[in-house]
Parts: structure tokens; C-alpha cells; sequence
């Protein structure tokens, strides 16, 4: 069967032209970035609520911060390395602190931004946006996820930022799947090894899920798209159901999902754990799927992770 | 006939409020002296003149915005808000203890602040998202931003100075507490600002430039700010940092510094005193 290929913030794009449809309240701002992030989409068909905000960064957010305090939903878009850091300062005070109702939308997340190198690539932005208080994180793992998360936010109450990449990426959930902001989604069930994964990386736990299989491992593959609040439950149940855990995140493994899942299981239910994302490094120009091998982001490297932590777990009994 | 400053009733209750600082900052034991004392006429002429608010209604939909930019000059808008009645008077010694609604920096929450602040530069941003949110509304308020000159250092700032010019936010008024001085010293020694009325211009606002002590000119500003058409105004206020006391005046020790007992009394005394 052909996998169709969508880039993540092409869902957003026709979220946001939905949610101009449905609701007066929706204001979009977009940091000279329109075409990219797809904010465009939105601007084409409501000029009237929509603000260039130029190459300011901590301005649109600003911006966006007073025009929810006037009672608006704000998205406030453009590539996440510099909504998450260039603005940290002012998403910490003007969002986060004052619980404003801005949606911060980055888009060109991880390496799969390919050609253009470190400086686009953003690595860090689940950590830096997390360990913000009153913050929502999420990561849709493909472009329907990343449409119903885009209108999903606009009726979450604070702040939220959405991690969105450049590049297509599978479509692996369906129209009538469940999404709720904060519940994880099991897709696979299993009983040796948990792969909790987010982003892109859910469509390589699937891949890894079934390579297990043709080896007699059963591997659970859970889809964490909302890094904060964190669902606790479905994270230490599979911990306590399978005895080892894989996270699979196109990030820095320093500080972001795998963390998250680390800090809970860590106080809850410690098993062993493996940890698949960016090695503490910054990125490199290339082609996107040459980078996925070269930072060991891809089905091989989930599998081979697996039965590490799988070997782990049974050095331990 | 266009409503008139009522001048002297201005000047008591900027003293008033003067004298309820230099007590708030002595009870806190810690806080920005020279920068609230600096800010009080901008403040007074605005809240007890200009300013559109129902203290009983806080956030009721039509009144005006006040964004206090440079956050640190906070005793001197919880003095404003208390005299004005948004809550009450005893509170005001609650500052920077542990559970008040006046933290040490302005938060969200407290009646009749709008904005949570300290981080500097942020301010005129968000004014300007206010003063866009009232357009889409169909609002008629106008949107009062208060910064500090140090603060003018932040390149936010200067982006949102910027987006002010380019929507022609006329709903928008800025005010700069221009005291001369920033923490390490004398702004024109740290990192100098002038021309100051010329860089706003040249931003494309409209500036006046005033005595920020003279409470005629201060409303009379904000009166004139109100008709320009098509652009932003701002209010360059001259200010002297520590303003009213003599020993707080131009001495740039007190920028973070609260008065000490015997230093309450010889303040409260002078103001008290002063004509």
C-alpha cells in the first residue's frame, strides 16, 4: 500500500482556514515567515484578521499577548527555533506567566528541515517550551493529527505551542481517530518493550514495531503527541506492563519528550530505558532522509534500542 | 468646553501618592525608590484626568489600558489603584510579602493591572496587540504604555515602534519616564539615547516633549495625544529620578533601594512640607 506523504504544517494551514470558518475570535500573526509556516492560507481568506509582524519575533508575541488579552485566539507563527528562541524570554512573561490565550506555532521542526542547516533546525524547542509553567506542548505526528490539534488548541484554554516540520511526512492516523489534547494514543499493543514516540518518529516506531515482530518481540508503540501535560498513566502502565521503554523524539534527547517520560517513570515506575533523538549535537545541512541514518533517528536505530532495553530488563530479573 | 485639568487637586494627590510609596517601600523593606518617585505626575494626570475605568468594574469592556512597561515603578501604580479605589489602601503593605496580590513586579490579577511585567521592553508590544484587538472590536479605547529609559536599550522596543508606525495605532499612547538615569548609572554614559524626540519621530510618531513634573503639561499631553489622527503619540516626559525627596533626587543608589525608618521620616516630612 503507497503511504501519502504531507508536511505536518500543511494540516495546520487547513486547520486554521477551518477555524476562521467557525469562529470570529481568530487572529493569526505570522513573523515574515506567511508562505512557510502556511499562515497564508488563513490570510487569504480573512486579510481583515491577519498581521505581518516583519523578522520581530518578540514583538508578534507581544503583539500576540495584547490581542488576547482583548479577548482573541492568537496563532502566532513562524519557524520554531526562533518562536522558541529568540522570544523565550518573552513567551515566559508575556504567555506562559499571564496564561494568554497565543498559540505558538513552530514550524520547521528538527532535522527534517533538511538543506538549511543548524540555524533552522529547531532541537530544542519541546524542552525549552516545556519546563515553562501554565505551557501545552504538543507535536502532531502527521498532517491530520496536526489539523485537528491546530483546532483542538484553539479551544484549550493558555497557552500552547504546536511543533509542526517542513517535510512530508506519513499520514498514519484517520479522520475518526481520537484526539484529545494531554491522552496519548495506543496504537500498537505489546508486551516486551513500550515505544513511546512523537512527531515524525511515530511513523518509525510503527516501521520498528513490525520489524520486532518478524523477530518474535512484541513492542507496544504509543503515540505521545502532548509532550505537557504529560498522561501519566498510559506511560507507567506500559512501563509496568512491559518492563522496558524506548522514547523516539526528532529532538535533542537532552531535556525534551524522552525526559518527560524519564521524569515520570523515574518516581513512579523505573524500568529500563533507551533513549532515540538528537544526541546532544546541532544539526547539519542535508537530505532529510540521509540525516535521519547519519543521527540515528530511524526504524533500524528504535529496533536496535528495543532490544537493548529489552536485554536490560532481563539482565535485571 | 473641553474639560480642564483641575490643577492643584492634581498636584495634592501626586503628593499623596508620593508620600504612599516612600511608606509601601519602607514596609517592604526592599523596591525601586528613584523610579516610582519619577513616575508619579505621568500616572496622576493620567488616572485622575484622562484615564477611562470603572474601579468597580475592573475589567469592564469599554475603559481604557494602561500597560506599565518598566514594572519595577509598581508602588507607584498600586498607590494610584489604591487611591483610585480598585482595592483597598491596607493592602498597599502587603508588597513583596509572601501571598500578596502586589508582588514585586506587576501581575496579573490585581485589580486594575493589566499586564504581569518586570522583563523589560515588553510593554509596547503588547499595547500594540490591545490597541488592534479594540480595532477588530470596534472599540474606541485608547491604550496608554508606560516605559522607563533604560528600558529603551530592549530591541523590542524598537520592533514594536515599528508595528505602532506601520498600523497606525493612533489608539496608542506611549509615555517615557525620561530620569536620566538606568541602574548601572547615567544613561547617556551607559548607552546613550539622544536625540530621543528625533528617533521617535523618525519612527514615525508623533512626540510630545514635557516636564513630567507639571501635572498641566502632563494632561495637557495626553489631551493632545488624543487628536492626532493616522499615527502614535508619545509623551516624552523630562523626570528626575527619585523626585520630591532631596536625598532620593538624582541619587541613583536609591534606583533598587527601599528608605530606611529614619529616611521615611525625614521623606514623608519634606513631602508633607513641600509647596
Amino acid at each position: 500500500m503507497e503511504i501519502k506523504m504531507k508536511p505536518t504544517r500543511d494540516g495546520f494551514g487547513e486547520g486554521l482556514v477551518e477555524l476562521g470558518q467557525t469562529r470570529d475570535d481568530i487572529v493569526v500573526l505570522s513573523a515574515d515567515l506567511t508562505e512557510s509556516t502556511r499562515a497564508a492560507w488563513f490570510k487569504d481568506k480573512f486579510p481583515e484578521r491577519f498581521f505581518a509582524m516583519g523578522v520581530s519575533e518578540q514583538d508578534m508575541m507581544g503583539t500576540a499577548a495584547g490581542l488576547a488579552l482583548s479577548g482573541k485566539v492568537v496563532f502566532a507563527c513562524t519557524f520554531g527555533a526562533f518562536a522558541a528562541g529568540r522570544a523565550w524570554d518573552q513567551v515566559r512573561v508575556s504567555l506562559a506567566y499571564m496564561k494568554t490565550n497565543v498559540k505558538v506555532v513552530g514550524t520547521h521542526g528538527g532535522i527534517s528541515v533538511g538543506e538549511d542547516g543548524p540555524t533552522h533546525q529547531a532541537n530544542e524547542e519541546l524542552a525549552l517550551m516545556r519546563i515553562l509553567p501554565n505551557m501545552t506542548v504538543i507535536i502532531p505526528c502527521d498532517a491530520i493529527e496536526a489539523k485537528r490539534a491546530a483546532i483542538a488548541s484553539a479551544s484549550y484554554p493558555g497557552p500552547v505551542y504546536l511543533r509542526l516540520g517542513r517535510s512530508g511526512v506519513p499520514v498514519i492516523t484517520k479522520e475518526e481517530d481520537i484526539f484529545e489534547i494531554g491522552k496519548a494514543n495506543l496504537l500498537k499493543d505489546g508486551k516486551d518493550v513500550a515505544v513511546i514516540a512523537c512527531g515524525v518518529e511515530v511513523y518509525e516506531a510503527l516501521c520498528a514495531h513490525e520489524a520486532l515482530k518478524k523477530e518474535n518481540i512484541s513492542a507496544r508503540v504509543i503515540n505521545l503527541h502532548t509532550v505537557k501535560p504529560i498522561d501519566k498513566d498510559l506511560i507507567i502502565k506500559a512501563a509496568r506492563e512491559t518492563g522496558a521503554v524506548v522514547t523516539a523524539e526528532e529532538h535533542t534527547i537532552v531535556g525534551g519528550m524522552g525526559s518527560a517520560v524519564s521524569e515520570v517513570l523515574s518516581q513512579s515506575c523505573p524500568v529500563p530505558m533507551e533513549f532515540i533523538g538528537v544526541k546532544d549535537r546541532f544539526g547539519e545541512s542535508g537530505d532529510p532522509k540521509e540525516l535521519f541514518k547519519l543521527f540515528g533517528l530511524t526504524a533500524d536505530d528504535i529496533v536496535k534500542a528495543a532490544k537493548k532495553a529489552i536485554a536490560r530488563k532481563n539482565a535485571r530479573d | 468646553m473641553a474639560k480642564q485639568p483641575d490643577i492643584n487637586r492634581l498636584k495634592k494627590i501626586a503628593k499623596e501618592v508620593r508620600i504612599e510609596i516612600v511608606k509601601m517601600l519602607n514596609c517592604a523593606g526592599s523596591g525601586h525608590t528613584g523610579g516610582s518617585l519619577s513616575m508619579v505626575e505621568l500616572l496622576v494626570g493620567l488616572y485622575f484626568y484622562k484615564f477611562k475605568c470603572d474601579p468597580s468594574k475592573p475589567l469592564c469592556s469599554t475603559r481604557d489600558i494602561f500597560v506599565l512597561s518598566k514594572g519595577h515603578g509598581c508602588p507607584a501604580l498600586y498607590a494610584v489603584l489604591a487611591k483610585m479605589n480598585f482595592f483597598s489602601k491596607e493592602e498597599l503593605c502587603t508588597l513583596r510579602k509572601i501571598g500578596t496580590r502586589l508582588q514585586g513586579h506587576p501581575q496579573i490579577g490585581l485589580p486594575g493591572v493589566e499586564i504581569s511585567s518586570g522583563s523589560l521592553g515588553q510593554g509596547l508590544s503588547i499595547a500594540n496587540g490591545f490597541a488592534l484587538g479594540a480595532r477588530l472590536n470596534k472599540d474606541p479605547k485608547r491604550v496608554y504604555c508606560l516605559m522607563g529609559d533604560g528600558e529603551l536599550d530592549e530591541g523590542q522596543v524598537w520592533e514594536a515602534a515599528l508595528t505602532s508606525a506601520h498600523y497606525k495605532l493612533d489608539n496608542v499612547c506611549g509615555i517615557i519616564d525620561y530620569n536620566k538615569f538606568q541602574i548601572d548609572g547615567r544613561v547617556e554614559d551607559i548607552k546613550g539615547l539622544e536625540p530621543l524626540k528625533a528617533k521617535w519621530q523618525s519612527f514615525g510618531w508623533e512626540v510630545f516633549e514635557i516636564d513630567g513634573h507639571n501635572v498641566k503639561e502632563v494632561a495637557e499631553a495626553y489631551d493632545k495625544a488624543e487628536k492626532i489622527k493616522g499615527k502614535p503619540s508619545m509623551v516624552l516626559a523630562h523626570t528626575v529620578k527619585g523626585k520630591g525627596v532631596s536625598f532620593f533626587e538624582n541619587k541613583n543608589k536609591y534606583h533598587g533601594v527601599a528608605p530606611n525608618k529614619e529616611e521615611l521620616e525625614k521623606a514623608i516630612k519634606e513631602l508633607e512640607t513641600e509647596k
